[in-house]
């Protein structure tokens, strides 16, 4: 029982580990050749070309209703001029990053859990051993690779569709002034948030397609395992997400951390 | 490059090795392998012998420590205890580069064929090529197209490994296997899930492989029908324990308790025996 528990409270401690680990070892085997150019790119491609539709649509939306939202909020002080900058400042710093990275997990990051975990289950990473070719060089690298440069790509594409969505809703449907809401939003929004938000993602990215090549590649208990594997990862991814978003935000602003 | 010149000149060290031993009639000698998992004790001391250019079974109820064996011999994981002699070198204790080099005697056939799933049958069986040698394309093709056609699936060539049957993916998998042109082939458990008539087939193929290109293949099966149709030698592991080892005949003579159970269980006897080695014989001189 106190087994059993001790056990339960260790769990997240030793799942740490074993994504240290298996980053270490990537690190280890990224460094050196072969290179596989063509497999990154399509990874890449995967991840980032193959969320472009759910990026475009959810950032719409997300801009739209902070659009919404903020608008009637700060028409109360009569303040909906600033609608602008507070969603452009919103999106750069957290939510961008935050939604590009929580979209890749549940599209990119799932996909990749069934693949491995499904390569797992079926021997074909141990056929990769038998043929002497490290799997971690061949699967886990061009997927890291992938995670880092393009959820923050991703990110990009959505503060601009969601910048976007709201400008529609305030301009066009709000009648807001479209001068002064750019010109508001372009005073508060500085190179340093967007900066701020890019970091974001490139550590979420990271840690989204870590996270699903960790739980693919260590799938056991054939496909109802690799169905479990694919929950946790996306569950886990989530809770990585936001936990390192409030770390790194305490970091860059300095406060809150201790 | 230092370290460059010194795995080749042990590699050419170990060639001369293997080829003055090459008519040793014993390719590997696996001796007293341990595999534990915590408290379980899977492997207790398995000693048996694997002879050059045989098909060379072994058999075991389930759960006795078969796929583990083959794990350790291949070198999936690394054995506790032990040793896997191979032309004198000892697979259990290599590391690095030298067991990267050394995974070349092995060429493995795993039970559900372990096709890459997202590749054409063309790029598996190019895969080990690619990856392994680096040859140019042109010579990929030709070494690829060869023992597809050496194993009558070139037509399949352009199709995902989904869209066979069981037994074409047997075929795929044995050329993926063979490509490397590794000196031993090991079979992990395949026939099983197979239909009766493909399992025939398959049978046939580990024999054909084994005498054209004069493999020393090691076969995992509980599938009493075709391990006595195609062994040379048997190996019977009871439990993490060798019971018997042997050829088929001294098995089938064999005073041991769970052996006795085993062959009885499978119907097999000294006459079907000869009935099926003679018609074995016959069916090879016929072709
Ligand atoms: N990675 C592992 N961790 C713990 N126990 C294991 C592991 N692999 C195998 N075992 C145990 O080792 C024993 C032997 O398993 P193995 O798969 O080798 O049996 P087998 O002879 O191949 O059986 P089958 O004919 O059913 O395939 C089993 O009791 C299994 O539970
Ligand atoms: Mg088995």
């Amino acid at each position: 029982m106190a087994r059993r528990a001790a056990e339960v409270a260790l769990a997240p401690f030793a799942e740490v580990g074993a994504l240290a680990r298996m980053l270490s070892e990537a690190v280890f085997w990224g460094a050196r050749p072969r290179y596989r150019g063509r497999v990154i790119v399509e990874s890449m491609e995967f991840v980032g070309v193959g969320s472009i539709f759910i990026i475009t649509v959810t950032g719409l939306f997300v801009g739209a209703v902070l659009g919404l939202q903020l608008a009637d909020g700060f028409r109360e002080f009569g303040a909906e001029n600033q609608t602008g900058a507070v969603v452009g400042l919103a999106l750069a710093r957290e939510i961008g990053p935050v939604f590009a990275a929580l979209m890749v997990s549940s599209r990119a990051g799932s996909a990749i859990t069934t693949e491995l975990g499904s390569m797992r289950v079926t021997s074909q990473i141990d056929a990769l051993v038998t043929m002497a070719v490290n799997p971690v060089q061949y699967l886990v690298v061009p997927r890291l690779i992938a995670g880092v440069v393009m959820v923050p790509v991703l990110t990009m594409l959505f503060n601009l569709v969601g910048m976007f969505g709201a400008w529609f809703v305030c301009v066009k449907l709000l009648a807001i002034d479209s001068g002064i809401f750019l010109e508001r939003m372009r005073w508060l929004v500085d190179w340093a948030d967007v900066r701020q938000g890019l970091i974001k993602a490139a550590v979420f990215g990271l840690a989204v397609c870590l996270i699903a090549c960790r739980q693919g590649f260590f799938a056991g208990g054939g496909a109802a395992g690799v169905g479990r594997a694919t929950n946790r990862s996306v569950v886990h991814s989530a809770i990585a997400i936001l936990m390192l978003d409030y770390l790194i935000t305490g970091l860059v602003l300095g406060q809150g951390l201790f | 490059m230092g370290w460059f010149r010194t795995v080749r000149d042990s590699r050419a060290g170990a060639e001369a090795a293997a080829s003055a031993r090459s008519r040793d009639p014993i390719h590997i000698r696996v001796r007293d392998l341990h595999k534990r998992y915590g408290p379980h004790h899977v492997l207790k001391g398995v000693s048996f012998d694997v002879h050059r250019g045989k098909t060379n079974l072994v058999i075991g109820p389930s759960g006795s420590g078969k796929t583990v064996l083959m794990r350790q011999l291949v070198r999936l994981e690394r054995p506790d205890e032990g040793e896997v002699r191979v032309d004198g070198v000892d697979f259990a204790k290599l590391r690095g580069l030298e067991l990267d080099e050394a995974r070349r005697t092995f060429g493995m056939v795993f039970q559900m064929s372990a096709l890459f799933d997202s590749m054409s049958v063309y790029d598996n069986v190019a895969f080990p090529l690619r990856e392994r040698l680096g040859l140019p394309p042109k010579e990929v093709r030709e070494r690829v197209m060869a023992r597809l056609e050496s194993l009558g699936i070139a037509d399949a060539a352009g199709k995902l490994p989904s869209a066979l049957s069981g037994g074409m993916q047997k075929r795929v998998a044995v050329a993926r296997a063979l490509v490397l042109e590794s000196p031993v082939l090991v079979y992990d458990e395949p026939t099983t899930g197979l239909d009766p008539i493909t399992t025939r087939t398959v049978d046939d193929l580990i024999v054909e492989m084994q005498e054209r290109f004069g493999l020393t293949s090691i076969v995992i099966s509980h599938d009493m029908a075709s391990v006595f149709r195609i062994a040379d030698y048997i190996t019977f592991l009871y439990y993490g324990e060798v019971h018997a080892s042997g050829t088929p005949r001294e098995l089938l003579e064999s005073l041991d308790a769970p052996t006795m159970e085993f062959v009885e269980a499978s119907g097999v006897s000294a006459e079907i025996l000869d009935a099926r080695r003679y018609s074995r014989t016959s069916a090879q001189s016929a072709t």
